[in-house]
């Protein structure tokens, strides 16, 4: 901010123009100053005024009344009653009417206040002058000798070991607010590596249970072209972890015919052309099932990450950072389709303990 | 013998043996044909059959091949069933307007009677899924529209959305809206899976379920009410973000400039 912003353009300098009608011809560029005062109809009319008054109180008079309306509606209204209403069809009655009641109580204080404001409170124009923000030279002056003193008289440009020192000890003090992250939970140890696969070995896999269903499946039953979504045997809607153990566990089965898959060792960990994939995201842990089974493409909805079942779930679009995990399966004895260990991988997505 | 070999030359003699032969092949084919083929072969059933191969030549050889052997614009038809000419010709996708990511649904020109003699014929081309019956997709049960509901949000709603809306998929395809959808042609979808949606047949997915499915999607597509009032198209947050943005500001705005320009000066009142 510097001084040489012209005075003579602020508006007090042109004081002697306010409320005066704009004639000023030599001057093109000349201040015009502001407009003449008009009174408005209620400055000049107390009838009008008084008009304008009752209107302003008739609106918060509707505002309390919806207000008691809103609650009304939420004491009589039965919460499953659905009524016709025209545009808007079939409706939620309660809904309707606290939406209703509650738009109306707000709009009707807003729409009283706009009022208040334009018809009866003073409509004055107040022009608000800017003065440069700079403190005078005198002062700044005082201001910079004592701060050169200060730093004299502490010594802080001569005593290196104090100036170092306590800017080691500023540096420092915001790790204390790292460290209290620690707070926000216990860490999740091995939680994140392993899944409720692990518990099956080939001496005693894990049977692939078909979600719609509740069965195991055998081989047959996933034909070319379809999609099956499985969770591990013993795992039950019930058991009161259901939520967190299948949201590393879903699996989703596509049957592709093996002459059509690319990626070797895909094939080898699937079964007659049957893999298995994890089902969660490998970007932020979206569930991804979208499949297409003409192109085998899996899409996850939530940043379009696109994976190529047939090629290993390799990624061919998107944010996600490597390939769906794919969990080795076969048959048990019985002809079921059954896992023989964890996925070798960790599911879902990337973590800084992350092994590969 | 003699009074045989007289009648030889008797008008209907001709017709009599050509009646024996075929009374012959038919017994004996009755007698070796696998149980369903037989069953399959009844006079009305071959005619729809030819019928069918008629429409067939005229409609969908130039892609499909003249026996439905496929081709380079068209798959093979071999196995599809009767279940997906019914699905692909009754929504109007099959024959298809033109190539490119999707076929999409349109007005269907055929007569189901026509459709039924399509589907005959590519049926007889091999086994595949068969046009379900009434019973197959009306759900009786009370509870159907429930427990389809949680079969579709773990089967079906990741493409075609929590109301049966539909969504975009990748490189243009796209999951269709199910609204309006015909009972029997959702059924169809899940038995066949049509363009690029996969399959759930009865093994993983039995018929029982699939009936709740569409139960659900009936409810949801067709009679649910909305408590809300505006449905905005179901889309969830996209919808109702552009609407509170473009609507609810917009009315501010509006507002806000109504107020601010329309003057209450007492000379223009
Ligand atoms: S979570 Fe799947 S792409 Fe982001």
């Amino acid at each position: 901010m510097s001084h040489d912003i012209s005075e003579e353009n602020l508006p007090e300098s042109h004081g002697d123009s306010h409320g005066h009608a704009v004639a000023v011809h030599d001057d093109p560029f000349a201040d015009p100053g502001l407009p003449v005062h008009e009174p408005r109809r209620t400055d000049i009319d107390e009838r009008a005024a008084k008009r304008a008054e009752r209107q302003v109180s008739l609106m918060f008079v509707i505002s309390m009344l919806a207000t008691i309306g809103f609650i009304a509606s939420y004491v009589i209204f039965d919460i499953d009653k659905i009524v016709y209403i025209f545009p808007l069809g079939h409706v939620s009655a309660l809904n309707f009417a606290l939406g209703l009641t509650l738009g109306v109580a707000l709009f009707c204080i807003g729409a009283g206040a706009v009022h208040w404001a334009r018809t009866l409170m003073s409509d004055h124009e107040i022009p608000a002058e800017r003065h440069p923000i700079e403190a005078d030279d005198e002062v700044r002056a005082d201001v910079i000798e004592q701060f050169r003193t200060g730093a004299a008289e502490s010594g802080f440009g001569r005593r290196k070991m104090i100036r170092n020192t306590m800017i080691g000890s500023m540096a420092l003090v915001p790790l204390s607010g790292v460290v209290l992250l620690r707070d926000l939970g216990p860490m999740p140890e091995q939680k994140l590596n392993h899944t409720g696969w692990q518990v099956a070995t080939p001496q005693k896999p894990l049977q692939l249970i078909n979600v719609n269903t509740n069965e195991p499946m055998k081989p047959e039953d996933v034909i070319v072209g379809s999609l099956t979504f499985a969770k591990p045997e013993g795992l039950e809607e019930e058991a009161e972890d259901f939520q967190v153990q299948i949201a590393k566990d879903a699996l989703m089965l596509v049957r592709i015919a093996p002459d059509d898959i690319k990626d070797n060792e895909s094939r080898d960990k699937g079964f007659e052309g049957i893999l298995a994939y994890s089902k969660i995201c490998t970007h932020v842990g979206c569930p991804i099932s979208l499949y297409e089974q003409q192109t085998h493409h899996a899409l996850c909805p939530c940043h379009q990450s696109t994976f190529d079942l047939a090629d290993g779930a390799r990624v061919i679009f998107g944010p996600a950072g490597h390939p769906l995990p794919q969990l080795k399966i076969t048959t048990d004895e019985q002809g079921f389709l059954v896992a023989t260990g964890d996925f070798d991988e960790p599911v879902g997505p990337s973590f800084w303990e992350r092994k590969r | 013998m003699k009074k045989l070999s007289a009648r030889r030359r008797h008008p209907l003699a001709a017709l009599v043996v050509l009646l024996l032969a075929l009374a012959t092949t038919g017994g004996l084919y009755a007698a070796f044909a696998p149980a369903e083929k037989a069953q399959a072969d009844t006079s009305a059933q071959s005619l729809a059959i030819d019928e069918g191969k008629k429409l067939f030549a005229l409609g969908c050889s130039s892609c499909h091949g003249l026996n439905g052997e496929g081709g380079s614009d068209g798959p093979s038809l071999v196995g599809v069933g009767s279940a997906a000419v019914d699905f692909q010709v009754g929504t109007g996708r099959m024959p298809a307007q033109q190539p490119g990511a999707q076929v999409p649904a349109k007005k269907n020109i055929y007569s189901q009677a026509q459709i039924d003699q399509l589907a005959a014929f590519v049926a007889s081309l091999g086994p595949g899924p068969v046009t379900p019956a009434k019973e197959q997709y009306t759900a009786t049960d009370a509870d159907a529209v429930a427990k389809g509901g949680e079969l579709f949000r773990t089967n079906c709603a990741q493409c075609h959305n929590f109301a049966g809306q539909g969504g975009a998929l990748t490189k243009g395809k796209y999951a269709p809206s199910l609204e309006g959808v015909d009972a029997k042609h959702i059924y169809e979808a899940m038995q066949t899976g049509p363009q690029n949606m996969p399959s759930f047949p009865d093994t993983t997915m039995p018929e029982e379920q699939k009936k709740q499915i569409v139960a659900f999607v009936r409810h949801t597509t067709n009679d649910e009410p909305n408590p809300g009032g505006l449905t905005l198209g179901s889309l969830g947050p996209v919808t109702e973000g552009l609407f509170g943005w473009i609507f609810g500001l917009g009315l501010l705005i509006a507002v806000a400039i109504w107020v601010a320009a329309h003057t209450t000066k007492a000379k223009k009142s």
